[in-house]
């Protein structure tokens, strides 16, 4: 409820000819930050699926899928 | 170790990104003559500066290369060309968007501030193809410090020669011909704060997942390769990403 009194506050964006081109503007930045944080997520999971082959190469036991709660226990308990 | 801080620093940068939105749409004012389109620049601007700032450190990290022949420098160089070019890629759209707005064309090919910006994008638009033209990691990574280092000289050179020209048309945000009120001025400072940790943290994240790509190839390496002799390394602009200082050889 609070939030439609700020939104009620905050002054209306003049979305006029000039709103097409600041939207765009910000939109580019937004997009450049989407694809940066897509291409790593490709590479994160190439690193993922190049560390189970290399696992397996070592014939160590592949580790379990780890409980939401242990994992969450390890990054609370990990140094920043 | 890269990864060290990587998550303060990615929550920091996130809270400056809101903070500077929210001022730039609900605090700073609009502006007289422009209106609306005024908001283009506390991006635009931030991301220009950001990048030529990214260029000089990219040099600055080139000359520690040379000095110490230690790679890691040569990666830290790399890394923070790649990102400013992308910086400026953005720098460039956001303000033709801008100059579309204001004068009607995308692009004014006699504003020397437009064009010297293009002239140092092109510029080191060609340092990629340069390190991906010499095959052998060792000299890649010396030609391509020597290449930062002058190209990265020829950035303040080139914005003092644009800010002594007089005639001039696009605006000045910063210096004696600024004319910014507060709040305007913190906005824009926020901002350039905002774009500033953004590009650290996006050059965090690129170190680190080169890192641990390099890590994860030299446990293969130690794992398939038994007889230690590695595989050849493939044609790439990446450098190497070895700890280990090379030998001293002249260029």
């Amino acid at each position: 409820m609070s939030a439609v009194f700020v939104l009620a506050e905050v002054p209306a964006l003049p979305l006029n000819e000039a709103g097409k081109y600041v939207a765009g503007a910000y939109i580019v930045l937004v997009v450049i930050i989407l694809i940066y944080v897509s291409i790593m997520a490709i590479r994160l999971s190439r690193i993922e699926r190049e560390l189970a082959e290399l696992l397996e190469l070592s014939g160590a036991p592949k580790p379990e899928e780890p409980e939401p709660a242990a994992l969450a226990a390890h990054q609370e308990s990990a140094p920043a | 170790m890269y990864g060290k801080g990587l998550r303060s620093l990615s929550i920091v940068t996130v809270a400056a990104m809101a903070l500077a939105l929210s001022l730039v749409f609900f605090y700073a004012p609009l502006e007289a003559e422009q209106g609306f389109l005024q908001k283009i620049f506390y991006v635009h601007v931030p991301l220009a500066i950001v990048a030529l700032c990214g260029f000089v450190v990219g040099a600055l990290f080139a000359i520690a290369h040379l000095r110490t022949r230690d790679s890691r420098w040569d990666m830290r160089s790399y890394v923070v060309i790649h990102m400013s070019l992308i910086f400026a890629v953005a720098a460039l759209i956001t303000g033709s968007i801008w100059a579309k707005g204001s004068w009607g064309h995308w692009w004014v090919w006699n504003e020397p501030t437009l064009v010297s910006f293009l002239i140092v994008f092109l510029l080191y638009a060609t340092y990629q193809p340069l390190r991906f033209a010499i095959e052998d990691p060792e000299r890649q990574s010396r030609y391509a410090s020597v290449f930062a280092i002058t190209a990265g000289a020829f950035v303040p050179m080139n914005f003092i020669a644009v800010r002594l020209s007089t005639a001039y048309l696009h605006p000045r945000v910063l210096g004696g011909t600024s004319n910014l009120p507060g709040s305007m001025r913190l906005t824009f400072m926020v901002s350039l704060v905002a774009i500033a940790l953004l590009f650290t943290t996006m050059c965090k994240y690129e170190l680190t997942a080169k890192h641990t790509r390099a890590q994860v190839r030299a446990l293969r390496r130690r794992l398939i390769g038994e007889d230690g002799t590695p595989a050849p390394r493939a044609r790439t602009a990446v450098p190497s990403m070895s700890a280990r200082p090379a030998a001293r050889t002249g260029l």
